[in-house]
């Protein structure tokens, strides 16, 4: 098993036809996705070959899903363009939505999420700006690596791409049942209490790495979910411990303002809750050692 | 982006939002002629982006146009919490007679949009949150929906506003919802929001916080930046298109991504503890790419910083092949020729990092020295900023 993503996922790649669509179409075709076509309206009736694929366009998500079957979206979008394009995801009820796009507006998430959650959630929103997910050996939605490590039973959520897939590069002896990049924007559509339960539900996950970063409460509310419903062992680690105040670090969502947000008030409020955290990546990884070795 | 209250003033007039007359003055003289103009009683207020300016006294009231100039001299070159004062703005006087309080703003943790107001106003707002939450009104808006006439009367409600009040009230909330979407705002904040003798609502001081990810869509945004408090080797980074933060500490720091950079800011600063505790010079995420165009243009900004000691490039290649990223360092030192004084410190892993690696130990360049965990780079980093 694994989370949100598997061999059943069948992917479309809204923003195909732009550069950063193409490039990484290439490379999760190349890692096994199946990737079924792509949406752009004024190219719809064409195809795009990649790597020997030829993918057609469809005029729209609805339309593609009909004739593919797809489930799946991975959003490459430009920020300009990208609430267009998710809203429609949305209206056709794909079942998820993984958004890479950064730079995305505030107002376009909030609007587009307030529009997922006015239609039940019926589709799972992935990012913005994030890495997507990857379940190994079964399918790869989005731009994290294929070649770092295989199928094992660590699941991963976390707030930054290159974070991740340094974590997973230190644990690739264990490998992962799914890999999340949940995205640093500041307001994203799943977030780490979200795949947090979905790793509890899941028979493959054994234990969790949890990574966050400075901003916002994430880690705090996901402390005290874990606290109250998680079983299966985590580990955390949270980036910034030197970031300045009212400073944003990279990411739209990463900044301390007022004092709130601080790498160490997630530390203690995730240490509080039971949960081991590491100092440095490689820290965390031989914690996650350590308590996988005595499950 | 935080702007000005003088700006954050303009933008509330452009949507029709009551203010009252004010101009920018950047000098006594300029005060008083600024007073002059508007006539009366007139109230001086200090520039700076940071709370608590009365009681700094970085706001007075002035009768006349030489009564202006001479508070003005006391509040020029304030420094209110580490903001100096090099403006002013010099503001119409109001005879109030109520004040009031409103903001709306992103709320992250809900992932919508919340409106607070008070009836009470002329406090501290989040000594008011504390001590007395139920005079503040917490009411969510939904961001698919946004605030008329109606969900601005709900707002006044909630906080207790009479009925006569309400009427006046809930029109200006609407406006200011308006600034909040139609400038990609995170925050409006009106404290205070006043009642005057002649029954007339005024924001009186407004507090704005524009997204900056929305600038593509607001290229005026840009005129709103104070480029004589940017730090000019952000400014030069910026010019660069690169993601960088001056930091105050001796070793310089490039990487991909901005999660593992802030994580390798806190690696240094643990194996600075071991080494006389230098710190991190900056931030820089150099993205995906890295290209030697990239790696030379963020060198460049980094070596232009008179702390740097030494430089430490961490990079874990997943989207990025190392061995790009190599070529990328040894392009970049290339370029920079005698630029480049200080040790760099680079550790690579991931994809293609034997190549990667065997570029790097090829070009055998003097300054630069490969480590294998990004622990022990961060050691070596901290070891040379030490030195």
């Amino acid at each position: 098993m694994s989370i949100f993503l598997d061999e059943t996922s069948i992917i479309i790649v809204q923003g195909l036809t732009g550069s950063e669509g193409t490039k990484h179409a290439g490379r999760m075709l190349a890692s096994g996705s199946k990737i079924v076509g792509g949406v752009n309206p004024r190219k719809a009736g064409t195809t795009v070959e990649i790597d020997g694929h030829s993918l057609p366009i469809f005029g729209s998500v609805a339309e593609a899903m009909i004739s593919t079957g797809a489930n799946v979206s991975v959003i490459f979008v430009p920020p300009a363009l990208a609430k267009g394009a998710v809203l429609e995801a949305i209206d056709a009820e794909i079942a998820l939505a993984i958004v890479i796009t950064e730079g995305i507006p505030i107002h376009d998430s909030a609007e587009f999420w307030a529009h997922a959650k006015s239609k039940g959630n019926t589709t799972r929103l992935i990012g913005p700006n994030c890495p997507g997910v990857i379940s190994p050996g079964k399918s790869n939605a989005g731009i994290i690596p294929s070649t770092i490590t295989e199928a094992g039973p660590i699941g991963l959520v976390s707030k930054s791409g290159t974070l991740t897939y340094q974590m997973m590069f230190e644990l690739r002896d264990l490998g992962f049942s799914t890999a999340i990049g949940i995205g640093g924007d500041p307001i994203i559509g799943t977030t780490h209490i979200d795949a947090l339960a979905a790793f509890e539900a899941d028979p493959q996950t054994r234990a969790i790495v949890m990574i966050g970063e400075i901003g916002g409460d994430a880690e705090e509310r996901a402390a005290e979910y874990i606290q109250a419903h998680v079983t299966k062992p985590v580990v955390a680690y949270v980036a910034g411990f030197t970031a300045p105040e009212g400073k944003t670090m990279g990411h739209a969502g990463a900044i301390v303002s007022d004092g709130a947000g601080t790498a160490q008030g997630k530390k203690e409020a995730l240490e509080a809750a039971g949960v081991r955290v590491g100092k440095t990546p490689s820290e965390t990884a031989a914690i996650m050692r350590e308590v996988f070795a005595a499950l | 982006m935080d702007l000005f209250e003088y700006q954050a003033r303009d933008m509330f007039e452009a949507y029709g939002v009551p203010v009252l007359a004010g101009i920018v003055a950047d000098s006594p003289a300029e005060v008083h002629a600024a007073a002059e103009n508007l006539g009366g009683t007139v109230v001086v207020k200090a520039q700076v982006k940071i709370g608590g300016r009365g009681k700094a006294g970085g706001a007075k009231v002035a009768h006349n146009a030489a009564d202006a100039e001479e508070v003005s001299k006391a509040i020029f070159g304030l420094d209110i919490k580490g903001h100096v004062v090099k403006r002013v703005m010099v503001a119409a006087g109001a005879k109030i007679a109520q004040e009031f309080y409103f903001s709306v703003l992103l709320d992250r943790a809900n992932r919508s949009f919340l409106s607070l107001a008070s009836f009470e106003g002329g406090v501290e707002i989040e000594i008011l949150a504390v001590e007395r939450p139920e005079a503040l009104a917490r009411i969510e808006v939904n961001p698919a929906e946004g605030v008329d006439l109606a969900k601005a009367t709900e707002i006044a409600m909630a906080a207790s506003f009479p009925a006569e009040l309400i009427e006046k009230i809930a029109p200006v909330i609407v406006k200011l919802y308006s600034v909040f979407t139609g400038e990609d705002a995170t925050l409006v904040e009106v404290n205070p929001l006043v009642l005057t003798e002649d029954g007339e609502i005024v924001a009186l001081d407004g507090k704005v916080t524009l997204d900056e990810n929305a600038g593509f869509r607001h290229p005026e945004h840009e005129a709103l930046v104070d480029t004589d408090a940017e730090d000019p080797l952000e400014a030069k980074a910026k010019k660069a298109n690169l993601n960088y933060v001056k930091l105050d500490g001796e070793v310089g720091i490039i990487g991909n991504g901005a999660g593992l950079v802030m994580s390798t800011l806190d690696v240094v600063s643990y194996a600075g503890e071991r080494h006389g505790g230098v710190r991190p010079a900056n931030f820089l995420d150099i993205g995906g790419g890295a290209s030697a165009e990239v790696m030379a243009a963020g060198l460049d900004v980094i070596l232009g910083d008179p702390q740097v000691k030494s430089v430490f490039v961490n990079v874990f290649g997943g989207i990025t092949a190392c061995d790009a990223v190599a070529n990328g360092i040894v392009g970049a030192l290339a370029v920079l020729g005698d630029a480049a004084t200080k040790p760099l410190v680079v550790r690579l892993d991931g994809n293609n990092v034997v190549e990667g690696r065997q570029i790097l130990k090829d070009a055998a360049h003097p300054l630069v020295t490969v480590v294998d965990t990004m622990d022990e780079a961060a050691d070596k980093a901290a070891e040379f900023a030490n030195a």
